[in-house]
Protein backbone atom coordinates (compact mmCIF):
# COMPACT_ATOMS: atom_id res chain seq x y z
CA UNK A 1 0.00 0.00 0.00
CA UNK A 2 1.54 3.25 -1.02
CA UNK A 3 0.66 6.29 0.59
CA UNK A 4 0.42 9.42 -1.79
CA UNK A 5 1.20 12.06 0.72
CA UNK A 6 4.00 14.59 -0.32
CA UNK A 7 4.45 18.41 0.11
CA UNK A 8 1.55 20.86 1.21
CA UNK A 9 -0.34 19.60 4.68
CA UNK A 10 -3.26 21.31 3.91
CA UNK A 11 -5.60 22.41 0.95
CA UNK A 12 -6.92 25.07 2.88
CA UNK A 13 -4.88 27.62 5.28
CA UNK A 14 -7.96 28.04 7.04
CA UNK A 15 -7.96 24.27 8.35
CA UNK A 16 -5.14 25.14 10.66
CA UNK A 17 -6.18 28.11 12.26
CA UNK A 18 -5.46 28.57 16.10
CA UNK A 19 -7.66 27.41 18.27
CA UNK A 20 -8.72 31.33 19.32
CA UNK A 21 -8.91 32.07 15.69
CA UNK A 22 -11.57 29.45 15.12
CA UNK A 23 -13.52 30.93 18.23
CA UNK A 24 -13.25 34.44 16.90
CA UNK A 25 -15.05 33.12 13.64
CA UNK A 26 -17.79 31.17 15.09
CA UNK A 27 -18.93 33.86 17.34
CA UNK A 28 -18.66 36.19 14.02
CA UNK A 29 -20.24 33.03 12.28
CA UNK A 30 -23.60 32.39 14.83
CA UNK A 31 -23.98 36.28 14.70
CA UNK A 32 -24.34 35.92 11.16
CA UNK A 33 -26.52 32.95 11.70
CA UNK A 34 -29.08 34.46 14.23
CA UNK A 35 -29.37 37.45 11.39
CA UNK A 36 -29.84 35.74 8.23
CA UNK A 37 -32.00 33.01 10.20
CA UNK A 38 -34.32 35.82 10.53
CA UNK A 39 -35.77 35.69 7.35
CA UNK A 40 -36.72 32.41 7.75
CA UNK A 41 -40.55 31.72 9.27
CA UNK A 42 -39.83 29.21 11.69
CA UNK A 43 -36.49 30.45 13.71
CA UNK A 44 -37.93 33.86 12.97
CA UNK A 45 -40.29 33.58 16.36
CA UNK A 46 -37.73 31.39 18.24
CA UNK A 47 -35.31 34.52 17.80
CA UNK A 48 -37.45 37.19 18.57
CA UNK A 49 -35.73 37.93 22.08
CA UNK A 50 -32.37 37.83 20.12
CA UNK A 51 -30.43 40.16 18.37
CA UNK A 52 -26.85 39.59 16.69
CA UNK A 53 -24.52 41.35 18.74
CA UNK A 54 -25.94 39.53 21.93
CA UNK A 55 -24.09 36.81 20.76
CA UNK A 56 -20.18 37.91 22.50
CA UNK A 57 -18.99 34.40 23.74
CA UNK A 58 -19.41 30.80 22.43
CA UNK A 59 -21.67 29.61 25.60
CA UNK A 60 -24.01 32.23 24.14
CA UNK A 61 -24.88 29.32 21.18
CA UNK A 62 -27.02 27.52 23.87
CA UNK A 63 -29.61 30.56 23.60
CA UNK A 64 -30.26 29.15 20.56
CA UNK A 65 -33.66 26.50 19.20
CA UNK A 66 -32.53 23.16 18.36
CA UNK A 67 -33.62 22.18 15.02
CA UNK A 68 -34.90 18.89 14.26
CA UNK A 69 -35.68 16.56 11.22
CA UNK A 70 -39.02 16.62 12.03
CA UNK A 71 -38.70 20.30 11.51
CA UNK A 72 -37.24 20.28 8.33
CA UNK A 73 -40.02 17.77 7.00
CA UNK A 74 -42.80 20.20 7.99
CA UNK A 75 -41.55 22.76 6.22
CA UNK A 76 -41.28 20.90 2.87
CA UNK A 77 -40.38 21.47 0.38
CA UNK A 78 -38.10 24.99 0.74
CA UNK A 79 -40.06 27.08 3.66
CA UNK A 80 -36.61 27.33 5.05
CA UNK A 81 -35.57 29.02 2.51
CA UNK A 82 -33.44 32.12 3.78
CA UNK A 83 -32.86 33.87 0.05
CA UNK A 84 -35.13 34.41 -2.88
CA UNK A 85 -35.81 31.54 -5.26
CA UNK A 86 -34.00 33.69 -7.94
CA UNK A 87 -30.76 33.14 -5.22
CA UNK A 88 -31.22 29.16 -4.96
CA UNK A 89 -28.35 27.83 -7.39
CA UNK A 90 -29.16 23.84 -6.43
CA UNK A 91 -31.12 21.51 -4.51
CA UNK A 92 -30.50 18.05 -2.89
CA UNK A 93 -33.24 16.02 -1.44
CA UNK A 94 -32.58 13.46 2.14
CA UNK A 95 -33.16 10.02 1.17
CA UNK A 96 -36.84 10.23 2.22
CA UNK A 97 -37.23 6.33 3.85
CA UNK A 98 -40.26 7.20 5.90
CA UNK A 99 -42.49 10.04 4.15
CA UNK A 100 -41.04 12.95 2.13
CA UNK A 101 -37.70 13.42 1.86
CA UNK A 102 -36.30 16.54 3.34
CA UNK A 103 -35.09 19.11 0.67
CA UNK A 104 -31.87 21.46 1.16
CA UNK A 105 -31.00 24.09 -0.99
CA UNK A 106 -27.81 26.25 -1.91
CA UNK A 107 -27.23 29.29 -3.71
CA UNK A 108 -24.21 29.82 -5.50
CA UNK A 109 -21.82 30.64 -2.28
CA UNK A 110 -22.69 27.36 -0.92
CA UNK A 111 -22.04 25.42 -3.56
CA UNK A 112 -18.67 26.90 -3.58
CA UNK A 113 -18.43 26.33 -0.29
CA UNK A 114 -19.21 22.99 -0.27
CA UNK A 115 -16.66 21.94 -3.22
CA UNK A 116 -14.04 23.56 -0.75
CA UNK A 117 -15.03 21.61 2.01
CA UNK A 118 -14.97 18.40 0.06
CA UNK A 119 -11.47 18.85 -1.71
CA UNK A 120 -10.48 19.58 1.98
CA UNK A 121 -10.91 16.10 3.30
CA UNK A 122 -10.46 14.62 -0.10
CA UNK A 123 -6.76 15.96 -0.02
CA UNK A 124 -6.70 15.04 3.80
CA UNK A 125 -6.74 11.39 2.96
CA UNK A 126 -4.29 11.62 0.02
CA UNK A 127 -5.67 12.94 -3.25
CA UNK A 128 -3.89 14.82 -5.62
CA UNK A 129 -3.89 16.68 -8.38
CA UNK A 130 -2.71 14.03 -10.77
CA UNK A 131 -4.77 11.52 -9.70
CA UNK A 132 -7.89 9.33 -11.39
CA UNK A 133 -10.86 9.08 -8.65
CA UNK A 134 -13.34 7.15 -9.64
CA UNK A 135 -16.84 7.84 -8.03
CA UNK A 136 -19.43 5.17 -7.37
CA UNK A 137 -22.15 7.46 -6.25
CA UNK A 138 -25.36 8.50 -8.75
CA UNK A 139 -25.92 12.19 -9.95
CA UNK A 140 -29.42 12.89 -7.73
CA UNK A 141 -31.18 14.42 -5.49
CA UNK A 142 -28.89 12.72 -3.30
CA UNK A 143 -26.02 15.07 -1.81
CA UNK A 144 -22.92 12.59 -1.91
CA UNK A 145 -22.40 12.21 -5.80
CA UNK A 146 -22.48 16.06 -6.38
CA UNK A 147 -20.67 16.88 -3.47
CA UNK A 148 -17.51 15.03 -4.09
CA UNK A 149 -17.60 15.29 -7.92
CA UNK A 150 -17.21 18.93 -6.99
CA UNK A 151 -14.80 17.66 -4.75
CA UNK A 152 -12.39 16.10 -6.70
CA UNK A 153 -13.01 18.81 -9.19
CA UNK A 154 -11.92 21.39 -6.74
CA UNK A 155 -8.60 19.30 -6.24
CA UNK A 156 -7.72 18.87 -9.57
CA UNK A 157 -8.37 15.17 -10.02
CA UNK A 158 -9.42 13.59 -12.96
CA UNK A 159 -13.18 12.17 -12.27
CA UNK A 160 -14.71 8.91 -13.67
CA UNK A 161 -18.44 9.49 -12.95
CA UNK A 162 -18.75 5.32 -12.99
CA UNK A 163 -22.38 6.31 -11.02
CA UNK A 164 -24.10 3.38 -8.93
CA UNK A 165 -25.30 -0.33 -9.69
CA UNK A 166 -23.79 -2.69 -12.23
CA UNK A 167 -20.54 -3.80 -10.23
CA UNK A 168 -18.80 -6.05 -12.98
CA UNK A 169 -18.82 -2.62 -15.23
CA UNK A 170 -17.21 -0.20 -12.16
CA UNK A 171 -14.69 -3.21 -11.44
CA UNK A 172 -13.99 -3.05 -15.45
CA UNK A 173 -13.41 0.93 -15.14
CA UNK A 174 -11.32 0.77 -12.42
CA UNK A 175 -9.00 -1.36 -13.91
CA UNK A 176 -8.51 -0.11 -17.43
CA UNK A 177 -8.19 3.50 -16.24
CA UNK A 178 -6.46 2.44 -13.55
CA UNK A 179 -8.19 4.82 -11.00
CA UNK A 180 -6.02 5.92 -8.07
CA UNK A 181 -8.77 6.51 -6.03
CA UNK A 182 -12.53 4.87 -5.03
CA UNK A 183 -15.03 7.05 -3.42
CA UNK A 184 -18.03 5.36 -2.19
CA UNK A 185 -20.01 3.82 0.91
CA UNK A 186 -17.91 1.34 2.46
CA UNK A 187 -20.60 -1.61 2.11
CA UNK A 188 -19.97 -1.13 -1.66
CA UNK A 189 -16.63 -1.38 -1.17
CA UNK A 190 -16.70 -4.87 0.21
CA UNK A 191 -19.32 -5.49 -2.68
CA UNK A 192 -16.66 -4.46 -5.20
CA UNK A 193 -14.27 -6.59 -3.80
CA UNK A 194 -16.23 -9.41 -3.81
CA UNK A 195 -17.29 -9.19 -7.49
CA UNK A 196 -13.31 -8.47 -8.35
CA UNK A 197 -12.37 -12.07 -6.36
CA UNK A 198 -15.48 -13.48 -8.72
CA UNK A 199 -13.94 -12.35 -11.56
CA UNK A 200 -10.43 -13.59 -10.39
CA UNK A 201 -9.02 -9.73 -10.04
CA UNK A 202 -6.39 -9.21 -7.19
CA UNK A 203 -5.89 -6.14 -5.59
CA UNK A 204 -2.36 -6.29 -6.98
CA UNK A 205 -4.01 -6.10 -10.33
CA UNK A 206 -5.42 -2.52 -9.64
CA UNK A 207 -3.15 0.60 -9.13
CA UNK A 208 -5.27 1.64 -6.76
CA UNK A 209 -4.27 3.01 -3.73
CA UNK A 210 -6.56 5.44 -1.74
CA UNK A 211 -10.17 4.78 -0.61
CA UNK A 212 -12.72 7.95 0.78
CA UNK A 213 -15.66 5.83 2.15
CA UNK A 214 -18.37 7.54 3.90
CA UNK A 215 -22.41 7.84 4.20
CA UNK A 216 -23.25 5.04 6.71
CA UNK A 217 -22.23 3.59 10.19
CA UNK A 218 -18.91 1.14 10.05
CA UNK A 219 -16.44 -0.53 12.00
CA UNK A 220 -12.33 -0.98 11.95
CA UNK A 221 -13.21 -4.37 11.18
CA UNK A 222 -14.62 -3.51 8.25
CA UNK A 223 -11.76 -0.99 7.55
CA UNK A 224 -9.08 -4.22 7.56
CA UNK A 225 -11.35 -5.83 5.11
CA UNK A 226 -11.49 -3.51 2.70
CA UNK A 227 -8.06 -2.34 2.86
CA UNK A 228 -6.64 -5.90 2.31
CA UNK A 229 -9.17 -6.79 -0.15
CA UNK A 230 -8.73 -3.75 -2.34
CA UNK A 231 -4.82 -2.70 -1.58
CA UNK A 232 -6.22 0.83 -0.34
CA UNK A 233 -5.49 3.38 2.17
CA UNK A 234 -9.28 3.67 3.78
CA UNK A 235 -9.96 7.52 5.47
CA UNK A 236 -13.82 7.71 6.47
CA UNK A 237 -15.84 10.99 5.92
CA UNK A 238 -18.87 12.23 7.15
CA UNK A 239 -21.48 14.29 6.37
CA UNK A 240 -25.70 15.09 6.30
CA UNK A 241 -27.48 16.68 3.63
CA UNK A 242 -29.26 18.73 5.74
CA UNK A 243 -26.20 20.59 7.09
CA UNK A 244 -24.29 20.73 3.79
CA UNK A 245 -23.99 16.91 2.61
CA UNK A 246 -20.23 15.00 2.47
CA UNK A 247 -17.69 17.60 4.23
CA UNK A 248 -18.84 18.25 7.49
CA UNK A 249 -16.23 15.93 8.65
CA UNK A 250 -13.55 13.67 7.45
CA UNK A 251 -10.14 11.48 8.60
CA UNK A 252 -6.32 12.72 8.06
CA UNK A 253 -3.57 10.67 7.42
CA UNK A 254 -3.27 10.01 10.73
CA UNK A 255 -6.72 8.42 11.06
CA UNK A 256 -7.52 8.82 14.61
CA UNK A 257 -11.00 10.81 14.38
CA UNK A 258 -12.38 12.82 11.50
CA UNK A 259 -11.45 16.53 11.53
CA UNK A 260 -14.63 18.73 11.68
CA UNK A 261 -14.60 21.36 9.44
CA UNK A 262 -15.30 23.91 12.53
CA UNK A 263 -14.99 27.27 10.87
CA UNK A 264 -18.39 26.13 8.99
CA UNK A 265 -19.84 23.66 11.46
CA UNK A 266 -20.37 24.30 15.31
CA UNK A 267 -20.60 21.73 16.97
CA UNK A 268 -21.70 20.22 20.25
CA UNK A 269 -21.79 16.93 21.81
CA UNK A 270 -25.07 16.42 24.27
CA UNK A 271 -26.81 13.80 26.24
CA UNK A 272 -29.79 13.19 24.14
CA UNK A 273 -31.92 13.31 27.34
CA UNK A 274 -30.54 16.29 29.09
CA UNK A 275 -29.87 17.97 26.24
CA UNK A 276 -26.56 19.42 28.32
CA UNK A 277 -23.26 18.87 27.23
CA UNK A 278 -21.84 15.81 27.89
CA UNK A 279 -17.93 15.31 29.26
CA UNK A 280 -15.29 16.00 26.66
CA UNK A 281 -14.68 12.53 24.91
CA UNK A 282 -17.66 11.23 26.25
CA UNK A 283 -20.31 9.73 23.80
CA UNK A 284 -23.12 12.05 23.00
CA UNK A 285 -25.36 13.36 20.23
CA UNK A 286 -24.07 15.50 17.98
CA UNK A 287 -25.78 18.59 17.39
CA UNK A 288 -24.44 21.12 14.60
CA UNK A 289 -24.87 24.32 13.26
CA UNK A 290 -23.67 25.76 10.37
CA UNK A 291 -22.24 29.06 10.38
CA UNK A 292 -21.80 30.01 6.39
CA UNK A 293 -24.57 28.53 4.46
CA UNK A 294 -26.68 31.22 2.81
CA UNK A 295 -29.31 29.58 1.84
CA UNK A 296 -30.72 27.34 4.32
CA UNK A 297 -29.92 28.30 7.58
CA UNK A 298 -29.35 25.77 10.38
CA UNK A 299 -29.12 25.69 14.16
CA UNK A 300 -28.80 23.45 16.71
CA UNK A 301 -29.56 20.46 14.01
CA UNK A 302 -29.72 17.65 16.23
CA UNK A 303 -28.41 14.85 13.85
CA UNK A 304 -29.23 12.06 16.59
CA UNK A 305 -25.97 10.44 15.39
CA UNK A 306 -23.93 8.71 18.57
CA UNK A 307 -20.25 9.58 18.55
CA UNK A 308 -17.31 11.44 21.20
CA UNK A 309 -15.32 14.69 20.44
CA UNK A 310 -12.12 14.81 21.00
CA UNK A 311 -10.22 18.44 21.18
CA UNK A 312 -6.55 17.43 21.56
CA UNK A 313 -3.66 18.29 18.69
CA UNK A 314 -3.34 16.19 15.75
CA UNK A 315 -0.31 16.04 14.14
CA UNK A 316 -1.50 17.00 10.95
CA UNK A 317 -1.80 20.09 12.09
CA UNK A 318 -5.44 20.56 11.45
CA UNK A 319 -7.23 22.28 14.77
CA UNK A 320 -10.66 21.13 13.81
CA UNK A 321 -11.77 18.74 16.91
CA UNK A 322 -12.30 14.84 15.42
CA UNK A 323 -15.11 13.16 16.20
CA UNK A 324 -14.97 9.16 16.56
CA UNK A 325 -16.84 7.17 14.09
CA UNK A 326 -20.60 7.35 14.37
CA UNK A 327 -21.12 4.07 17.51
CA UNK A 328 -24.81 4.39 16.73
CA UNK A 329 -27.95 6.53 16.33
CA UNK A 330 -30.43 7.89 19.27
CA UNK A 331 -33.42 6.74 17.40
CA UNK A 332 -31.78 2.85 17.79
CA UNK A 333 -30.31 3.46 21.53
CA UNK A 334 -31.88 1.93 24.77
CA UNK A 335 -31.02 3.69 28.42
CA UNK A 336 -30.62 0.31 30.58
CA UNK A 337 -30.39 0.46 33.81
CA UNK A 338 -27.95 3.66 33.04
CA UNK A 339 -26.31 1.98 30.22
CA UNK A 340 -26.32 3.08 26.64
CA UNK A 341 -27.30 -0.12 24.73
CA UNK A 342 -27.37 -0.15 20.66
CA UNK A 343 -28.53 -3.15 19.04
CA UNK A 344 -24.83 -3.44 16.85
CA UNK A 345 -23.61 -4.69 20.04
CA UNK A 346 -25.98 -7.00 20.17
CA UNK A 347 -25.64 -8.29 16.76
CA UNK A 348 -21.93 -8.29 17.10
CA UNK A 349 -22.36 -10.64 20.25
CA UNK A 350 -24.67 -13.06 18.56
CA UNK A 351 -21.90 -13.45 15.35
CA UNK A 352 -19.27 -14.64 17.82
CA UNK A 353 -22.12 -17.27 19.02
CA UNK A 354 -22.99 -17.98 15.70
CA UNK A 355 -20.21 -17.48 13.43
CA UNK A 356 -21.40 -16.55 9.58
CA UNK A 357 -24.63 -14.78 10.10
CA UNK A 358 -26.71 -13.46 13.41
CA UNK A 359 -30.02 -14.71 13.41
CA UNK A 360 -32.90 -13.08 13.58
CA UNK A 361 -33.67 -11.52 17.41
CA UNK A 362 -35.86 -8.73 18.96
CA UNK A 363 -34.54 -7.21 22.58
CA UNK A 364 -37.41 -6.52 24.54
CA UNK A 365 -37.64 -4.24 27.26
CA UNK A 366 -39.96 -4.02 30.54
CA UNK A 367 -39.96 -2.69 33.97
CA UNK A 368 -42.04 -5.13 35.88
CA UNK A 369 -40.77 -3.29 39.29
CA UNK A 370 -37.79 -0.52 39.87
CA UNK A 371 -35.39 -1.95 37.60
CA UNK A 372 -35.18 -2.97 33.90
CA UNK A 373 -35.80 -6.43 32.20
CA UNK A 374 -34.48 -7.00 29.29
CA UNK A 375 -35.26 -10.09 27.18
CA UNK A 376 -33.28 -11.54 24.51
CA UNK A 377 -35.62 -13.10 22.29
CA UNK A 378 -32.96 -14.92 20.12
CA UNK A 379 -34.66 -17.62 17.01
CA UNK A 380 -33.04 -20.90 16.70
CA UNK A 381 -31.69 -21.72 13.48
CA UNK A 382 -30.81 -25.48 12.44
CA UNK A 383 -27.05 -25.17 12.82
CA UNK A 384 -27.34 -24.24 16.50
CA UNK A 385 -29.88 -27.03 17.40
CA UNK A 386 -28.93 -29.67 19.21
CA UNK A 387 -31.38 -32.56 20.68
CA UNK A 388 -29.08 -32.65 24.29
CA UNK A 389 -31.05 -30.22 26.54
CA UNK A 390 -27.55 -29.29 28.07
CA UNK A 391 -26.29 -28.12 25.08
CA UNK A 392 -29.33 -25.89 24.47
CA UNK A 393 -28.93 -24.28 27.84
CA UNK A 394 -25.07 -23.46 27.06
CA UNK A 395 -26.41 -21.78 23.98
CA UNK A 396 -28.45 -19.78 25.92
CA UNK A 397 -25.86 -18.84 28.45
CA UNK A 398 -22.71 -18.26 25.97
CA UNK A 399 -25.63 -15.65 24.26
CA UNK A 400 -26.04 -14.06 27.29
CA UNK A 401 -22.25 -13.74 28.36
CA UNK A 402 -21.68 -12.52 24.80
CA UNK A 403 -23.90 -9.73 25.06
CA UNK A 404 -22.39 -8.94 28.76
CA UNK A 405 -19.21 -8.60 27.22
CA UNK A 406 -20.48 -6.63 24.55
CA UNK A 407 -23.14 -4.30 25.79
CA UNK A 408 -22.54 -4.24 29.84
CA UNK A 409 -26.02 -5.46 30.34
CA UNK A 410 -27.43 -8.83 31.60
CA UNK A 411 -30.07 -10.26 29.68
CA UNK A 412 -32.34 -13.03 29.65
CA UNK A 413 -32.14 -15.24 26.81
CA UNK A 414 -35.37 -16.93 25.05
CA UNK A 415 -34.65 -19.58 22.43
CA UNK A 416 -37.53 -19.19 19.92
CA UNK A 417 -38.55 -21.60 16.73
CA UNK A 418 -37.41 -20.04 13.54
CA UNK A 419 -39.92 -17.63 11.89
CA UNK A 420 -41.66 -16.75 14.91
CA UNK A 421 -40.58 -13.17 14.86
CA UNK A 422 -42.50 -10.52 13.13
CA UNK A 423 -40.79 -9.28 10.01
CA UNK A 424 -41.64 -5.37 9.04
CA UNK A 425 -41.12 -4.70 5.21
CA UNK A 426 -37.61 -4.15 4.98
CA UNK A 427 -36.32 -3.46 7.73
CA UNK A 428 -36.17 -5.59 10.74
CA UNK A 429 -38.09 -4.67 14.47
CA UNK A 430 -35.11 -5.04 17.00
CA UNK A 431 -36.17 -3.55 19.42
CA UNK A 432 -39.81 -3.56 21.46
CA UNK A 433 -39.62 -1.11 24.68
CA UNK A 434 -42.23 -1.58 26.63
CA UNK A 435 -41.30 0.34 29.92
CA UNK A 436 -43.37 3.47 28.34
CA UNK A 437 -46.79 1.66 28.16
CA UNK A 438 -46.62 1.00 31.73
CA UNK A 439 -46.54 4.61 32.86
CA UNK B 1 -30.26 -51.40 17.68
CA UNK B 2 -30.06 -48.32 15.98
CA UNK B 3 -33.39 -46.53 15.48
CA UNK B 4 -33.79 -42.98 13.89
CA UNK B 5 -35.32 -40.26 16.19
CA UNK B 6 -36.48 -37.48 15.11
CA UNK B 7 -36.01 -34.13 17.52
CA UNK B 8 -37.66 -31.15 17.35
CA UNK B 9 -37.25 -27.71 19.30
CA UNK B 10 -40.71 -26.45 20.48
CA UNK B 11 -41.44 -23.37 22.27
CA UNK B 12 -42.83 -23.69 25.44
CA UNK B 13 -46.16 -22.07 24.23
CA UNK B 14 -49.68 -23.46 24.24
CA UNK B 15 -50.30 -25.53 21.24
CA UNK B 16 -46.74 -25.80 19.86
CA UNK B 17 -46.77 -29.55 21.04
CA UNK B 18 -50.25 -29.82 19.65
CA UNK B 19 -49.26 -28.73 16.22
CA UNK B 20 -46.70 -30.60 15.39
CA UNK B 21 -48.80 -33.77 16.87
CA UNK B 22 -51.51 -33.12 14.81
CA UNK B 23 -49.89 -32.20 11.36
CA UNK B 24 -48.26 -35.67 11.91
CA UNK B 25 -52.03 -37.69 11.93
CA UNK B 26 -53.43 -35.47 9.25
CA UNK B 27 -50.71 -37.16 7.11
CA UNK B 28 -51.13 -40.46 8.42
CA UNK B 29 -48.04 -40.83 10.08
CA UNK B 30 -47.79 -43.07 12.82
CA UNK B 31 -45.76 -42.37 16.19
CA UNK B 32 -44.63 -45.40 17.99
CA UNK B 33 -43.89 -43.12 21.27
CA UNK B 34 -42.59 -39.68 22.37
CA UNK B 35 -40.99 -37.92 25.10
CA UNK B 36 -40.33 -34.33 25.86
CA UNK B 37 -38.08 -32.75 27.85
CA UNK B 38 -38.88 -29.15 28.62
CA UNK B 39 -37.27 -26.23 30.73
CA UNK B 40 -39.70 -23.13 31.60
CA UNK B 41 -39.34 -21.66 28.44
CA UNK B 42 -38.61 -24.62 25.56
CA UNK B 43 -39.23 -28.21 24.90
CA UNK B 44 -36.99 -31.11 22.66
CA UNK B 45 -39.95 -33.19 21.36
CA UNK B 46 -38.15 -36.63 20.59
CA UNK B 47 -40.30 -38.62 18.94
CA UNK B 48 -39.87 -42.16 17.05
CA UNK B 49 -41.81 -43.17 14.02
CA UNK B 50 -41.40 -45.86 11.41
CA UNK B 51 -41.80 -43.38 8.28
CA UNK B 52 -39.13 -40.60 9.90
CA UNK B 53 -37.65 -39.62 6.78
CA UNK B 54 -41.31 -38.59 5.56
CA UNK B 55 -42.15 -36.99 9.15
CA UNK B 56 -38.61 -35.25 8.84
CA UNK B 57 -39.72 -33.68 5.50
CA UNK B 58 -43.02 -32.55 6.36
CA UNK B 59 -42.08 -30.87 9.97
CA UNK B 60 -39.02 -28.98 8.48
CA UNK B 61 -41.38 -27.90 5.51
CA UNK B 62 -43.72 -26.57 8.45
CA UNK B 63 -40.96 -24.87 9.95
CA UNK B 64 -39.75 -26.72 12.84
CA UNK B 65 -36.49 -27.06 13.34
CA UNK B 66 -36.19 -30.72 13.23
CA UNK B 67 -32.97 -33.18 13.90
CA UNK B 68 -32.21 -36.80 12.88
CA UNK B 69 -30.84 -38.56 16.07
CA UNK B 70 -29.91 -42.78 16.39
CA UNK B 71 -31.01 -44.28 19.49
CA UNK B 72 -29.99 -47.93 21.05
CA UNK B 73 -33.46 -49.59 21.67
CA UNK B 74 -32.98 -52.78 24.02
CA UNK B 75 -35.41 -54.85 25.67
CA UNK B 76 -36.17 -54.55 29.01
CA UNK B 77 -36.87 -58.44 30.76
CA UNK B 78 -40.16 -58.68 32.30
CA UNK B 79 -38.91 -59.20 35.65
CA UNK B 80 -37.71 -57.90 38.99
CA UNK B 81 -34.27 -56.04 38.41
CA UNK B 82 -34.70 -56.24 34.67
CA UNK B 83 -33.83 -52.46 34.37
CA UNK B 84 -31.03 -52.40 37.13
CA UNK B 85 -29.08 -55.46 35.19
CA UNK B 86 -29.08 -53.45 31.69
CA UNK B 87 -27.83 -50.38 33.97
CA UNK B 88 -25.21 -52.13 35.40
CA UNK B 89 -24.04 -53.98 31.99
CA UNK B 90 -23.74 -50.38 30.25
CA UNK B 91 -22.37 -48.78 33.48
CA UNK B 92 -19.49 -51.63 32.99
CA UNK B 93 -18.62 -50.61 29.22
CA UNK B 94 -18.31 -47.15 30.58
CA UNK B 95 -20.50 -45.79 27.83
CA UNK B 96 -21.78 -42.12 29.03
CA UNK B 97 -26.00 -42.10 28.06
CA UNK B 98 -26.87 -38.72 27.32
CA UNK B 99 -30.56 -39.38 28.06
CA UNK B 100 -32.93 -41.93 27.71
CA UNK B 101 -36.45 -43.34 28.04
CA UNK B 102 -38.65 -46.42 27.76
CA UNK B 103 -42.12 -47.16 26.63
CA UNK B 104 -43.63 -50.79 25.53
CA UNK B 105 -45.79 -51.23 22.94
CA UNK B 106 -48.79 -52.88 23.77
CA UNK B 107 -50.02 -53.74 27.23
CA UNK B 108 -48.24 -56.33 29.34
CA UNK B 109 -45.37 -56.69 27.11
CA UNK B 110 -41.81 -56.41 27.74
CA UNK B 111 -40.92 -52.63 28.33
CA UNK B 112 -38.53 -50.78 25.31
CA UNK B 113 -35.56 -48.73 26.35
CA UNK B 114 -34.14 -45.80 24.17
CA UNK B 115 -30.91 -44.35 24.76
CA UNK B 116 -28.64 -42.33 23.49
CA UNK B 117 -25.04 -42.36 23.29
CA UNK B 118 -22.80 -39.87 21.99
CA UNK B 119 -21.48 -42.64 19.61
CA UNK B 120 -24.09 -45.02 18.97
CA UNK B 121 -21.96 -47.40 16.85
CA UNK B 122 -19.19 -47.91 19.56
CA UNK B 123 -22.23 -48.06 21.94
CA UNK B 124 -23.73 -50.63 20.04
CA UNK B 125 -20.35 -52.45 19.74
CA UNK B 126 -19.95 -52.44 23.71
CA UNK B 127 -23.06 -53.58 24.64
CA UNK B 128 -22.92 -56.88 22.33
CA UNK B 129 -19.72 -57.58 23.81
CA UNK B 130 -21.19 -57.23 26.90
CA UNK B 131 -23.49 -59.87 26.90
CA UNK B 132 -26.66 -60.41 28.73
CA UNK B 133 -28.58 -57.46 26.26
CA UNK B 134 -31.22 -57.57 23.91
CA UNK B 135 -31.08 -55.34 21.49
CA UNK B 136 -34.14 -54.53 19.52
CA UNK B 137 -34.08 -53.99 15.68
CA UNK B 138 -36.28 -51.71 13.62
CA UNK B 139 -38.26 -53.95 12.32
CA UNK B 140 -39.03 -55.79 15.93
CA UNK B 141 -40.04 -52.33 17.29
CA UNK B 142 -42.53 -50.99 14.62
CA UNK B 143 -43.28 -54.83 13.49
ZN1 LIG C 1 -5.19 15.21 11.67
Amino acid sequence: MNKPYPDAPVFDEDETMSRDELTFEQINGLRRVVCNAKNVEFYREKLRDLEPEDIKKPDDLWRLPFTTKEDLRQNYPLKMLAVGRDKISRVHGSSGTTGKPTIVAYTENDVDTWANLCARFLFAGGLRSSHFAHIAFGLGMFTGGFGLHFGINRVGAAIVPAAAGNTRRQVMLLKDLAADALICTPSYALTIAETMREEGIAPDDLPLSLGFFGGEIWTEEMRARIEKELGVFATNNYGLSELIGPGVAGECRYRCGMHIQEDHFLVECLNPQTLKPVKIGEEGELVFTALTKEAMPIIRYRTRDIAALNYAPCECGRTGARMSRVRGRTDDMLIIRGVNVYPSQIEEAMLRVSGAVSPHYLIEVDRPKQLDVVTLKVELTPENFSDRMDEMQTLRDRIAREVQVSAQIGVNVELLAPQSLERAAGKAVRVLDKRNLNH
Amino acid sequence: MKIHQLSLFLENKPGHLGNAVKLLAENNLNIATLSLADTEQFGILRLIMPEWEQARQLLAGAGFVVKVTEVVAIEVSDRPGGLNDILRVIGATGLNIEYMYAFSKRRGEAAILLLRFSDPDAALAALRAGGGIKLVTAAEMFG
